[in-house]
């Protein structure tokens, strides 16, 4: 029984950690007052560029990076178009998702049926092996750990660093951020260029760990989930960390429970983590004023510095 | 001037030779085929697409072949079938049972083109059918899953309640029971045939339950491959999928539909094509079996007489006593379950599987 749950709890955090990379970036973007719908897009970019460059190199750290420079590049297509270009955030956002599902398929086509070496679960001598604790701390691969590390990062920066707090302000109020003499719009670049890099690296870690493998349209909605997660937590890190550990557990409990013959519907177990977003979004949107008070109130609306 | 009737002879033959050509090509058989997901996924759509390529080599001057892929089973299926039937496809194959439905539907709209559905049960008058006894390579993978387990727990991925695939299910336990009676299985219904993350998510759930085997009726190669990162054995699914997992898999059951595709191509190109169901396992080479790999030679050497054993027809995998999870006998001892309706339909569990069979 306990290996059981050691064992559950592992994969629970293989299945939570693309939602890590995807919503974190996301948070930044949102903070500094950029609404990109394009996450989706901008994983499914990442995990076709990075199992390319893994398949034709052989070398999956490399191809981790350069999924998360390619989901980089795509969101500055975004960045370009809304920031400099004052285009309507939501429709571009959602133009960034179908160009990045359109743009995946055509590049992964010749990478469909490839095998690579995908990158392992760390081993540490000595303290993975220690009971219980050993594989629960020590046994992830190395990305659940970077995911962790940047959210941690993240959390710190936002919270307890001076160009945190002004990108917070930029996302709050642009036109005073602008007045006091704070570069906006550039602010506003890097915070989405930071979105789809780790949106970029959420794709990589489908295509070069969770599964090592290109198929179409592989995010299967994670993206679309990130997004959900960001309101989830309150735009703060700390829930992003619970809401990411929480949806992979349900994913992954409803298999469980199926594959223990519980006896539950199986179609019914497939929609719980769709139902848990439900419920929770409603739960939360019960305290409006509070929602408010925490989302950056320039969300969304494009800014044009007035000389 | 001369030189001027000449250039418009020349012209006027260039025009008449190339619209010979184009007339010729427009003789040509267009076959369609409707697949359900890549021709990449190296496992069920790969295999048909492989039998697809047999017929662009053995019929290649007289017939052209075309492919829709990644058709969802649905609404949507019967529009990518009748717009194949539409641009003068006179053979279509609808390679997936959920096709079934939208194949018939369309058929009565164009009673010229001959359809071919796989897996499904419903024919029509240009409508045949056809399936591969695949149950047949699930009874050896159960008696080898039987033999190298340790945990005595196999961890089965299914897609969906469909009799296709609850047969394999009961084939690949009668075969781990005639090892070890007290065999256990456990069971995901991932309710889609192709998915890859969700694929490996259920590998890896079944093998923290303690499966030791995994065996998938999924098409990706992910479930395989979760299982090698551990260190798992696995059953290839459909095509010979030992490239993916080059130290753990143990064979794969394997979808040969060149010949059918070629056959009835050649019969609608002579005119000879009546619909019917077709159902042919080993003996017809239909279902074959991927090399046995990552096993002692003894339990390989079982393999291959159980599997020489049903190709010439000397065994049965669903020869009696067999009983449901009642308890009751549904198949006498020494006799054989009947293809209809028992296996064309087959609903229930057999005996031994501890758990619930979906709606």
């Amino acid at each position: 029984m306990p290996d059981l749950i050691i064992a559950s709890v592992m994969t629970m955090m293989t299945a939570a950690t693309p939602l890590m990379f995807a919503a974190t970036g996301e948070l930044i973007c949102e903070r500094s007052g950029v609404l990109n719908l394009g996450v989706e897009g901008m994983m499914l970019i990442g995990a076709v560029f990075g199992f390319a460059t893994a398949a034709v190199t052989g070398n999956a750290p490399l191809g981790l990076l350069m999924a998360g420079v390619a989901g980089l590049l795509a969101s500055l297509i975004f960045a370009a178009l809304t920031l400099s270009l004052l285009s309507n955030q939501v429709a571009t956002g959602l133009a960034l998702t179908i160009f990045g599902t359109g743009l995946s398929a055509l590049v992964g086509f010749d990478y469909v049926g490839e095998t690579i070496d995908q990158i392992a679960a760390i081993h540490l001598p000595v303290l993975s092996d220690l009971p219980v604790v050993g594989r629960l701390l020590f046994g992830h691969d190395p990305l659940v750990y970077l995911s962790l590390g940047l959210l941690a990062a993240v959390a710190w920066f936002l919270s307890h660093s001076r160009w945190g707090m002004i990108l917070r302000a930029v996302g709050d109020s642009d036109v005073s951020a602008h007045a006091i003499g704070y570069p906006v719009v550039l602010i506003r670049y890097a915070a989405v260029a930071f979105g789809g890099l780790m949106a970029g690296l959420g794709g990589g870690y489908l295509s070069l760990v969770y599964t090592p493998l290109w198929a179409e349209n592989m995010a299967a909605g994670r993206g679309w989930i990130a997004l959900a997660l960001v309101v989830f937590a309150n735009w703060r890190p700390e829930r992003v960390l619970f809401g990411a550990i929480l949806f992979g557990s349900i994913t992954i409990l409803q298999l469980n429970a199926q594959a223990a013959g519980l006896g539950i519907p199986a179609a019914f177990m497939s929609m719980l983590p769709y139902i848990a977003t439900i419920v929770v979004l409603v739960l939360i949107s019960r305290d409006a004023i509070k929602i408010r008070l925490n989302a950056p109130a320039c969300l969304g609306r494009p800014f044009r510095a007035e000389r | 001037m001369k030189y001027l009737v000449k250039l418009v002879v020349v012209m006027f033959a260039a025009v008449l030779s190339l619209g010979a050509i184009t007339t010729a090509s427009a003789d040509k058989l267009k076959v369609g085929f409707i697949y359900i997901g890549p021709p990449g996924d190296h496992g069920w759509t790969y295999s048909h697409d492989q039998g697809r390529l047999m017929i662009d080599n053995m019929l290649g001057d007289h017939v052209e072949t075309t492919y829709v892929e990644g058709v969802p089973e649905g609404p949507d299926a019967a529009r990518a079938i009748a717009k194949l039937a539409e641009t003068g496809h006179k053979l279509i194959f609808t390679t997936s049972f959920g096709y079934m439905e939208p194949t018939l539907k369309v058929a009565k709209r164009f009673p010229d083109v001959k359809f071919e559905h796989a897996t499904g049960y419903k024919q029509a008058d240009n409508v045949a059918t056809y399936s591969a006894r695949f149950y047949e390579g699930r009874y050896v993978q159960g008696q080898i899953a039987a033999k190298m387990s340790k945990s005595g727990i196999i961890g089965y991925i299914a897609s969906f309640p469909i009799p296709e695939v609850v047969r394999g299910i009961n084939a690949f336990m009668l075969g781990a029971q005639s090892i070890n009676s007290n065999m256990k299985v456990k069971i995901v219904w991932a309710y889609t045939w192709f998915d890859p993350p969700k694929e490996a998510d259920a590998a890896k759930v079944l093998m923290d339950q303690g499966a030791d085997i995994i065996t998938q009726h999924t098409d990706s190669t992910a479930a395989l491959q979760a299982a090698a990162a551990r260190g798992i054995n696995a059953f290839g699914q459909a095509s010979d999928m030992i490239q993916f997992a080059p130290d753990t898999q143990l064979t794969a059951v394997l979808d040969h539909w060149g010949p059918y595709y070629v056959k009835r191509t050649v019969d609608v190109l002579m005119g000879t094509w009546s619909p019917g169901d077709t159902w042919n396992g080993m003996g017809p080479g239909m279902v074959g079996m991927a090399p046995f790999t990552n096993m002692p030679s003894d339990i390989a050497t079982m393999a291959r007489e159980t599997t020489e054993s049903i190709r010439t027809g000397a065994f049965h995998p669903f020869t009696g006593p067999i009983y449901n999870q009642a308890g009751e006998l549904v198949v006498a001892a020494g006799e054989v379950a009947p293809d209809f309706p028992m296996l064309a339909t087959m609903n229930f569990y057999v005996q031994g599987i501890d758990d619930k069979l979906p709606e």
